[in-house]
């Protein structure tokens, strides 16, 4: 299936990809045919900066097991350290 | 180097055509090079985009005998990008407007339609979310033939929420120009049976010529070789009804 179904998230950060390491401002989060893992379908993300280019990109292909776990491992690493207000805001100084 | 004589010779490169707006876009070509005349497919690629098996779908319609294009949806959001680049980008941005694709089948129509030595004859396919595209196509434009592989979404609505801009296109079936194959796996759920099943009413019902096939233990995406939803049996009988199909209406 194409599902079409996709969470679209604003991102205040860096991923590397194919061009090094860039500014990530966009990402898609979606369930549907991948490109490399040989699955009928993955859970995809794709870290993105439209500003740059389409090859600016960082894309993960995950099986639902593992979407979910990485999901909680996320929540689980910030719920266990002190993240401050200030970290929580915290910006690219071209961005203010 | 010793000149080899062959036969069902054919050209395949990647040229630009005038898409939706007089805009240049970039298609995938395949034709064969004997004597013609040459009736024409055009091949709409699914949403992974402008990718190699789409290409080798478009050579495999040259094989048969017919000047086949694939159109790159992708060109203006993505010119130049790696097609799942492409594909990701154009997903973000909210995929491919109905109209814009319209457009650029119609660039690639009277571009097909210009050439020399041709029948003048144009069909159009598509797999996936370019079934859809196919089906709108076929409403939208005068063609000679049109044929939907498992495109979901002409009769149902997107999930709540989708971001991408397409809807039901039932509506416009009153609008289809042409004969319409419909190639579907019983065991998909974009679209399901019974989608198949209300726009294989609809059609009956304005009286409009089409044949539906609805293979067992199949689903999505059945024709693709290169997934592991790729089913054998349908995917030969699919290429048969494909070859019957379009040598009758071509």
């Amino acid at each position: 299936m194409c599902t079409y179904l996709t969470e679209k998230v604003s991102v205040v950060g860096s991923g590397k990809g194919a061009n090094g390491w860039f500014k990530v401002t966009d990402l898609s989060v979606y369930f549907d045919h991948p490109v490399h893992a040989p699955f009928g379908h993955s859970l995809n993300l794709d870290f993105l900066n439209p500003e740059l280019g389409p090859s600016y990109r960082l894309a993960l292909e995950l099986n639902p097991a593992t979407a979910r776990a990485l999901a909680q491992a996320i929540l689980d690493v910030l719920d266990k350290i002190p993240v401050t207000e200030e970290d929580e805001q915290q910006s690219f100084a071209s961005d203010s | 180097m010793t000149s080899i004589h062959m036969k069902d010779q054919l050209v395949a490169g990647t040229i630009e055509i005038k898409g939706s707006g007089g805009d240049s876009i970039e298609a995938y070509y395949a034709s064969p090079t004997g004597e013609g005349p040459y009736s024409s497919v055009i091949v709409i690629h699914h949403m992974p985009g402008f990718d190699d098996a789409t290409k080798e779908i478009t050579r495999n319609f040259a094989y048969h005998g017919y000047r086949s294009i694939c159109p790159n949806l992708y060109s203006r959001e993505a010119p130049g990008a790696s097609p799942d680049d492409a594909a990701a980008t154009a997903r973000s941005m909210g995929g491919v407007p109905d109209e814009r694709l319209v457009g650029d089948v119609s660039g690639a129509v009277d571009f097909l339609r210009s050439l020399d030595d041709t029948t003048k004859k144009v069909a159009v396919i598509g797999y996936c979310s370019g079934g859809r595209q196919s089906f709108l196509a076929a409403c939208s434009l005068p063609l000679d033939a049109a044929i939907d592989c498992y495109g979901a979404y002409v009769v149902a609505s997107p999930p709540e929420g989708a971001p991408l801009k397409v809807g039901p296109i039932l509506d416009k079936a009153k609008d289809l120009s042409c004969p319409l194959l419909g190639l579907f796996g019983e065991e998909d759920k974009f679209p399901t049976p019974e989608e198949v099943a209300e726009l294989d009413r609809t059609l009956q019902d304005l009286g409009k010529e089409h044949e539906f096939h609805s293979y067992p233990g199949a689903g999505h995406a059945f024709f693709a070789p290169n997934r592991p939803s790729y089913r054998v049996e349908a995917a030969n009988d699919g290429w048969q009804k494909i070859w019957a199909f379009l040598a009758k209406n071509l």
